[in-house]
């Protein structure tokens, strides 16, 4: 590790003084970008607002307060609740496993671990119908205990886990990689058990990259349609997520309401920038750059 | 008390019971209003609290759910074949189960109308002008919705019988027709949507009920309605699933909850709803709402569902062979 590192530092041209393009090319690339932005990001998110308040504060509050959108609220926390947790121990036992150790079949476990960014959300719905649906290979065993996973809440949080497993196991193996295993060799060295090499050597390595990983699955495992679409039977105030119940709103001809949940997302996503700025902006102070970051955004689009 | 000893679940006996309805698109407005209306019939006949859940979505979809394990006490789709499907595929409830309930298991009826816009100005007045060179008639795919394969079939009855009875002709005609649908799509609702919300297309064919809530609610004064001369009655069947009423211990309060369909109240909030009541009296009451026309029933005209199915929406048949996208 430690001499790739050095290899790295050798290649990148650290002195080299930045080349400037014309003015023209500049403006025209930053209005060109900042254009696109306006018309792609801001204005649309400015129309979900625009629409939600269209018929003023107190009908966009009933909107919220209705049961059917409190059932879909805590549903979605629920399902984002059960899959945080479970992504954190999968994605350190992964990462770990990966960046720490060498052993036959490494790089399939890396393709296994991309699989849900690969396939359809729609696909990974469908094959847990597949195996849980009453006709599927579980399914008679299930009936017969009276145990119901699909078209009901363990069927949402399992479709919801699967599709952002990779998340935190992304962010973390380049991190662990890049810190390298000198710091827990010498916690070792100097007599430190498994476990105390873990809490006070790696953990607070990876803390950014964890929070990080951890904030980009949340906001993932809040927003997920296609897979959850598949699996929950679409029972009003019972097995619709926030956006299942948005997609039923504007079915409805209910715009407003439907509006009004989708800003309730959309407010979800805007704090989850807001966190992922301020996490960047305290791992570059502490590591002067965390450039690896970035890799998890290309993959998850 | 049956219930508490039926359930197996470790749940107190309480009073309360729930009931999943599992239906197909367009029924959301109807069945939030007799959920309403049973749960007080209930609560006065016997005490109980009734919960009535609601799924919604594409009848085939819906369909499949149920035969993939959705726990549905009553199923309301858009036709009987895909209740045949439940029993066929999942065993479910007996095959014979639309004889069990008055009218074929139908307490409603509807058609396939024409939605067009305000003032008429492509001057649709019936089937023919829809295969008219230069019209866009928005209709959803017929192998997904139920709504759609209503419509199909519509269209499929009145050439016949207008060419008495010649089955090239009616197929000719009906490709003109899907020639001049520009997009298909999976359900009636989304259909609606393509020509009320995006202003697609210079015709729908929809459901009855589903054009008189855009004429009287949704676009007031932007659409109108055109009957055409001749067009299919609609029967969407209602059925309890056997198997899940069982195991959960609900047959008698959704075997009630059926009934009241049918009852002179669940026939008026139909009625409201703008579905065709069965009941005379209640028909009497609502008889201006629903333009009078020349109805023809499947039955009558393809052999029934399964005939229908196999020879017009299977895999290769007669609308795969006439539908080509992007034409």
């Amino acid at each position: 590790m430690a001499r790739i590192a050095t290899l790295q530092a050798w290649v990148s041209p650290s002195g080299a003084a930045p080349r400037r393009d014309p003015a023209w090319v500049r403006w025209t690339l930053v209005g060109t970008a900042v254009g696109l932005m306006g018309l792609f990001l801001v204005l649309p998110l400015a129309a979900v607002f625009a629409y939600a308040l269209e018929k003023g504060v107190a009908a966009y509050l009933a909107a919220i307060c209705e049961p059917e959108a409190w059932s879909a609220i805590k549903l979605t926390l629920l399902a984002a609740g059960f899959a945080g947790p479970l992504n954190l121990v999968f994605g350190l036992a992964a990462s770990w496993a990966v960046a720490r150790f060498d052993f036959p079949g490494k790089s399939l476990l890396l393709t296994l671990i991309d699989i849900p960014f690969t396939i359809s959300p729609v696909i990974s719905g469908m094959l847990f119908v597949l195996l849980f649906g009453a006709q599927g290979w579980f399914g008679r065993w299930l009936t017969d205990h009276d145990l119901k996973i699909i078209f009901a809440a363990p069927g949402i949080i399992l479709a919801t886990t699967f599709v952002t497993l990779p998340f935190i196991a992304r962010v973390l193996i380049p991190q662990l990689e890049s810190t390298g295993a000198e710091e827990e060799q010498a916690a070792l060295t100097l007599g430190a058990s498994g476990w105390q090499m873990f809490w006070r050597v790696t953990l607070p390595n990876l803390k950014w990259a964890l929070l990080y990983g951890v904030i980009q699955a949340n906001a993932r495992a809040m927003g997920e349609f296609g897979a959850v679409s598949v699996v929950s039977g679409h029972i009003r105030g019972v097995t619709n997520t926030l956006p299942l119940y948005v997609e039923i709103l504007y079915d409805d001809y209910q715009l407003v309401p439907a509006f009004a949940v989708a800003s309730l997302l959309t407010g979800l996503a805007l704090v989850t920038l807001v966190v992922k700025g301020v996490v960047e902006w305290k791992a570059s102070r502490e590591h002067g750059g965390a450039p690896e970051l970035a890799s998890l955004e290309e993959r998850a689009a | 008390m049956a219930i508490a000893l039926h359930a197996r679940s470790a749940a107190p006996p309480d009073r309360v019971v729930t009931l999943l309805n599992v239906s197909y698109d367009p029924t959301r407005e109807l069945y939030q209003d007799i959920d309403r209306a049973f749960a007080a019939t209930w609560k006065a006949r016997t005490g109980q609290e009734v919960v009535i859940h609601q799924s919604h979505g594409g009848s085939g979809k819906q369909a499949r759910a149920v035969i993939d394990g959705l726990q549905a006490d009553v199923v309301t789709l858009g036709l009987a074949y895909d209740i045949d499907e439940i029993a066929e595929r999942a065993g479910l409830l007996p095959r014979d189960w639309q004889s069990r309930l008055p009218y074929r298991s139908c307490p409603f009826t509807s058609t396939v109308v024409f939605l067009v816009r305000k003032g008429n100005p492509k001057r649709v007045r019936d089937w023919d002008d829809l295969v008219r060179p230069g019209i866009a008639v928005i209709t959803p795919n017929p192998k997904t919705s139920s709504g759609g394969r209503w419509n199909y079939l519509a269209a499929w009855g009145y050439a016949l019988r207008k060419q008495g009875g010649n089955e090239g002709a009616a197929r000719d005609f009906v490709s003109r027709l899907y020639r001049n649908v520009p997009v298909l799509d999976s359900g009636a609702r989304g259909a609606t949507d393509t020509f009320v919300q995006r202003g697609l297309g210079d015709v729908l064919i929809a459901w009855e009920n589903e054009a008189l809530l855009v004429v009287k609610e949704l676009g007031r004064g932007q659409f109108e309605l055109v009957t055409p001369s001749e067009s299919i009655l609609a029967e969407p069947p209602v059925s309890l699933v056997d198997k899940v009423v069982d195991r959960r211990g609900t047959r008698a309060v959704a075997q009630a909850y059926l009934e009241f369909l049918y009852s002179e109240e669940g026939q008026t909030i139909g009625a409201r709803h703008y579905y065709r009541p069965q009941l005379r009296s209640v028909a009497a009451r609502y008889a201006a709402q629903f333009p009078r026309l020349r109805l023809f029933t499947v039955d009558e005209v393809f052999g029934g569902w399964q005939k229908a199915q196999r020879t017009h929406f299977a895999d290769g048949g007669i609308f795969d062979q006439i539908y080509q996208p992007g034409r």
